[in-house]
């Protein structure tokens, strides 16, 4: 049976930094305010949340009027068990809310502490602020019903970060932070997966192009030019060139070490395709195209499925390649 | 202008997961395969690649270009790709061949909805002021649109029900499905809901696939496929995002998208419905007749492949056509939340 392929948890995130405009701006900056504000639309309806176009005609808006922060529950589903980051981290509903003085409904959460029976389409709702609005949708915390409110306050996802005004904090809100995290499982191919297993055991395994013959590390699966798999293995020395390179010199954010330093394309002997790679263990002004390089190997017991075994290439002090034999592959 | 015809469709099996890449090399080269033999054509036949696919449902940026390996890209091709349902890059490359630019289009689309939570995922689609920042997940906010049609008497839950006991019966005839075969319609009813007031029934799974369509200009069309499907007509139209704005229970774009190619005379019609009401929204949208059969391929809700479901409608279409069996199918796509945006094409033999 062939072994499966390897896979490992991808988890990103990224809090996405939003400016807002004026009309959003005024209604985010009113939730701050705990004030709910809608726009009028071409033909009079009061849009909630706010639309900077009508969506019939396309004209801007910008009329914006105070709304009520009660309404009616126009639809509804309910969320047995709430995914991450969503207002209400008990049982919810959401619920598409029309508030008074409102044409158009809003989305959000309401909770019932938890009961599914506690909710219905025609209920009338309020808003729960947050505790420290800081103009953003979440301000609105969740809705509650008006008669027969949950005794207890709901758990809540963590809230989003203030961006800072540059007015201050009473400053009129022009940016909106929401972070956002998701989740994945990322598989290795098939022959990328034999590929990091083989470098568990210190080896360097490419897979040739059956078709045009081209030597592939990591091998790719299938060949970009051909398009057909790549097939046959091939062990490849743990020595090669440096085709082209470059000189770190600035520093950012989850650099490991300090510049300057050389990231450079390593061509191993037998391959076709460079992959991307350190050269230390001379100065980086040392460093040329064609330089003879081998690889440093952190300790065996330190090895995994990872090109991280290799910590960085290092000159072997070898004559150059001639351009001629590695121009092709730059 | 040039008219323009499907010569042959592929679709990769709909799984539940792949030990695949998000790349979808391992779901695509064996469908490219497929379409090369019925064809005929190698891929430096092709004169304009287009695809569909996400980089959320990858979690990484630019993963369509490792997609393109699977094309063997060398020497250099003529490609793009859209960050949407394939039948979206389908009707791009339809365009190319009308303006004669190309004779010959490869259109494909792929997802690998098993790597991430995929109804958490498509949160990331809705407005990113507003509503995006309280997750609200794709299953909920169906949800919310088909309580407003079972609160006003546009359905009810029996009508939902047949209409997956329907689907999974066709699907047992379709061996690429995710699965199908008979089911009791009481039984379905005596299951608890998973989103009030859907159940599992009326949800499509989450599902890996891909699909793939060669296009080619009628005249180059002859050469290529015993019995071409011509694509009669192509619209797209789109509805706000905003949607408290929208009434749900219906979808504009789908009726406006509709009129522009005539649905009548459709025999068969394949529609892009990930829930169970939405089909009926979008039949009813496009009027078509009882008797119009609806999606004999078992439809999304036996496999959504997401990025392709739609892409995959309109093969199953033009299929017919390919294969002798009709002679006016229509094959619809759907993209965003709650039938936002609605492409429909009509398929007739040439
Ligand atoms: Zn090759």
């Amino acid at each position: 049976m062939p072994e499966q392929p390897l896979s490992a948890p991808l988890d990103i995130g990224f809090d996405y930094t939003r400016s807002v405009g004026p009309v959003l701006g005024r209604f985010m900056t009113a939730l701050a305010q705990r004030r709910v504000l809608g726009v009028r639309g071409s033909d009079g309806r009061v849009h909630v949340p706010p639309v900077e176009y009508d969506p019939g005609t396309a004209e801007p808006l910008d009329e914006l009027v105070d709304v009520a922060a009660e309404g009616t529950i126009v639809s509804w589903s309910w969320v047995a068990e709430p995914l991450a980051g969503q207002p209400v981290q008990r049982p919810f509903a959401w619920a598409l809310i029309r508030l008074d003085g409102a044409d158009t409904a809003l989305l959000h959460a309401v909770d019932t502490g938890g009961d599914p029976a506690s909710v219905h389409t025609g209920q009338r709702v309020r808003i729960r602020w947050a505790d420290k609005p800081v103009g953003h949708i979440r301000d609105i915390a969740y809705f509650v019903p008006i008669t027969d409110p949950p005794a207890d306050a709901a758990p809540t996802a963590p809230a989003p970060p203030a961006a800072t005004s540059p007015d201050g904090d009473a400053g009129p809100v022009d940016t909106v932070i929401t972070p956002v995290h998701l989740n994945y499982t990322h598989s290795a191919s098939r022959e990328e997966s034999r590929y990091l297993r083989a470098l568990a055991d210190g080896r360097l395994l490419a897979q040739r192009c059956p078709a045009c013959g081209k030597v592939y590390i990591p091998p790719r699966g299938a060949c970009p030019t051909c398009g057909v798999p790549t097939t046959d293995e091939v062990e490849l020395p743990d020595t090669g060139i440096v085709t082209t390179f470059c000189i770190v010199n600035v520093p950012f954010l989850g650099q490991r070490i300090t510049p300057p330093y050389v990231g450079a394309y390593i061509l191993l002997d037998g391959a076709d395709i460079p992959f991307l790679h350190l050269v230390l263990g001379c100065e980086a002004s040392e460093v040329r195209m064609g330089m003879r390089v081998r690889a440093a190997w952190t300790p065996r017991e330190e090895w995994s499925t990872t090109l991280e075994n290799i910590a960085h290439f290092e000159p072997t002090g070898e004559a150059d390649a001639p351009y001629a034999s590695y121009a092709h592959h730059l | 202008m040039t008219e323009v015809a499907v010569v042959a469709f592929a679709q990769a099996p709909n799984v539940r997961r792949t030990h695949g890449t998000t790349n979808g090399v391992e779901m695509l080269v064996p469908i490219f395969d497929e379409v090369y033999t019925r064809t005929g054509l190698s891929k430096t036949d092709i004169g304009f690649w287009c695809s569909g696919s996400s980089d959320y449902l990858a979690g990484r940026a630019f993963s369509f270009i490792s997609a393109v390996d699977a094309i063997g890209a060398f020497p250099p091709i003529h490609e793009s790709h859209v960050e949407m349902d394939a039948a979206w890059a389908l009707y791009e490359a339809w365009l190319k061949i009308r303006m004669g630019e190309v004779d010959t289009a490869l259109v494909y689309g792929f997802g690998k909805s098993s790597a991430g939570e995929l109804r958490r995922v498509l949160s990331l689609q809705l407005d990113p002021y507003t509503v995006a920042p309280l997750w609200p997940d794709s299953v909920s906010i169906a949800a919310m649109q088909a309580r407003l049609g079972l609160e006003s008497g546009r359905w009810t839950e029996t009508d939902l029900a047949e209409i997956a006991a329907r689907s999974r019966r066709d699907a047992a005839g379709n061996p690429r499905a995710q699965f199908g075969g008979e089911t009791d319609v009481a039984a379905l009813l005596d299951t608890d809901p998973v989103a009030d007031p859907l159940r599992r029934h009326d949800i499509a799974p989450v599902t890996d696939g891909a699909a793939v369509i060669v296009l080619a200009s009628a005249e180059r069309a002859r050469d290529l496929a015993d019995r071409p499907a011509v694509i009669g007509g192509i619209e797209h139209r789109i509805d706000t995002p905003s949607l408290g704005a929208r009434d749900l229970t219906t979808s504009p774009s789908t009726r406006l998208a509709g009129e522009a190619v005539g649905t009548d005379g459709v025999e068969i019609a394949e529609l892009h419905a990930p829930f169970t009401h939405q089909e009926l929204i979008v039949r009813d949208e496009l009027g078509l007749a009882d008797a119009v059969r609806i999606n004999p391929s078992g439809g999304t809700l036996t496999g959504n492949p997401m990025f392709s479901a739609g892409l995959a409608r309109i093969g199953e279409a033009a299929q017919r056509i390919l294969d002798g069996e009709a002679t006016r199918t229509l094959g619809h796509a759907t993209s965003g939340p709650a039938l936002q945006q609605n492409l429909v094409t009509v398929l007739e033999r040439g």
